[in-house]
């Protein structure tokens, strides 16, 4: 078989705590990242991903604990965004534990940031992560502050321009998709995706697992994101890994299937 | 008795590999930059993630850390484990932002994976095989995570995985294993043979 399609659940952590929560097990403390962590290691997620929106940098240190913490106790790789502005950054989540460093606003004000982090820690961990919205047929801007800013810049220019510099996957999210559950932006995820040799993750709009699998078949991407979905119980990993095998997709088999 | 040595020598995925030792049940385990450590260990651990000129770099950096490992590894014949770059580092050079000597202690070269305009992505990211094409005690078939976009070529081969044709998963001989993949990010499959590795009398 080849390399397996990824399913990544996506927390969004404030302060340490996590804002959109998982409420389909019995945490005792289901604010408390590490333990959905721990839930969605013990699920079998091919990934996590932590997304720090922390508004005050006075409270950045924060998530470093949180993935310090969750690296004690989660065998499964991590990345982690928000508010890396920086090489200097990037290592200090490297150190206390995360995988991959997700960039995002820094790589639109001065992209060789992704440079200095490819050349510094190795392609491998930096991951270029850029926010998308449609601006006509098939054109889309990157925007920034959570969608509410334009630049002007060509988003799919930009993302290759990310992966040029020495990023080694590429997050696209569709700004005009995010919260709607009405689906990947498919047009946008394989407008990069088909142009490009590193891996691309989709991001933004999962309603419901035939999304999932329209993001790795029709987008083309290497592996999918998604958040309130698994979250709030509607599907499981496990719902999500069975229905791209049924769609054809390679996945990793259930736990405890040895075959 | 002297424990686990893992290497400090500045890779960022030590304290994962750290944890996950310490998971698969090693109690005593050093962390160390110290080649007297080294020398005084019974089973040693070499990770590493990045680019492998600065990571070989970083190595010879140590002082006197090359001459333990060889003396240890090679002529005592303590059980070594590389990961990932940590396993690259056991060829004879690789060719990662220009030619670099790597330890030799396994004859090839590590190259870049070239998909041959097969719409297999660099890095090859994520989960796949672990499949073995010679018996080993420490590598059993699964899967396992991979992240890299550079692999080995030659010779001790233990195991494949598939991208976009075969591409080395794992290296070993005598008392060496190196796995291209991560255990310490391998769930299940990792920890299992990082117990394996623990209790390894090669």
């Amino acid at each position: 078989m080849t390399v397996r399609a990824r399913v990544i659940p996506c927390l969004d952590v404030a302060n340490g705590r996590v804002v959109k929560g998982v409420n389909f097990v019995d945490l005792i403390d289901a604010g408390d990242p590490v333990e959905q962590a721990r839930a969605y290691d013990a699920a079998g997620a091919d990934e996590l991903c932590f997304l720090d929106i922390t508004a005050s940098h006075e409270a950045r240190g924060t998530i470093l604990d949180v993935v310090r913490r969750t690296a004690e106790v989660c065998f499964m790789p991590l990345t982690v965004g928000g508010g890396v502005r920086s090489a200097e950054d990037a290592r200090a989540l490297l150190l206390a534990g995360a995988d991959k460093v997700a960039v995002n606003s820094a790589a639109v004000t001065r992209p060789e940031v992704v440079a200095d982090i490819a050349e510094r820690f190795g392609s491998q961990c930096c991951v270029a992560s850029i926010d998308a919205r449609r601006v006509g047929d098939g054109r889309w801007e990157v925007s920034t502050h959570g969608g509410r800013r334009e630049t002007g810049i060509d988003a799919v220019a930009h993302a290759l321009r990310l992966a040029d510099l020495g990023a080694g996957e590429l997050l696209v999210t569709s700004m005009d998709r995010d919260g709607t559950k009405s689906g990947y932006d498919l047009d946008l995820i394989r407008a990069i995706a088909d142009r490009t040799t590193v891996p691309v993750v989709a991001s933004g709009g999962v309603g419901g697992l035939d999304d999932l699998v329209a993001g790795i078949r029709d987008g083309h991407a290497s592996a999918v994101l998604a958040a309130s979905i698994f979250h709030f119980g509607q599907a499981s990993i496990a719902d999500a890994h069975a229905a791209l095998a049924a769609a054809g997709i390679a996945v990793r088999k259930p736990a405890g299937d040895k075959g | 008795m002297g424990g686990i040595a893992l290497i400090d020598y500045g890779a960022g995925n030590l304290h994962s590999v750290a944890n996950a030792l310490k998971a698969a049940g090693a109690t005593d385990l050093a962390v160390t930059d110290d080649p007297a450590a080294v020398l005084r260990a019974d089973r040693i651990v070499l990770p590493g993630v990045g680019a492998f000129g600065a990571c070989a770099a970083a190595l010879r950096g140590v002082p006197g850390m090359i001459d333990a490992l060889e003396r240890r590894v090679r002529i005592e014949g303590v059980p070594f484990l590389g990961i990932c770059v940590g396993m690259q580092l056991m060829a004879d050079a690789g060719e990662e932002m220009g030619t670099h000597e790597g330890l030799g202690w396994i004859d090839g070269r590590v190259r870049r994976l070239d998909p041959h305009g097969a719409d297999a992505k660099v890095p090859h990211m994520g989960w796949n095989d672990v499949a073995p094409t010679r018996p080993h005690p420490l590598i059993e078939p699964g899967e396992a995570y991979f992240l890299h976009s550079y692999a080995f070529e030659g010779a001790d081969v233990i195991a494949t995985t598939d991208h976009a044709g075969p591409v080395t998963a794992a290296i070993g001989r005598d008392n060496m294993i190196g796995v291209q993949f991560h255990p310490e990010k391998s769930q299940r499959y990792g920890l299992a043979l990082l117990e394996r590795f623990l209790e390894w009398r090669p």
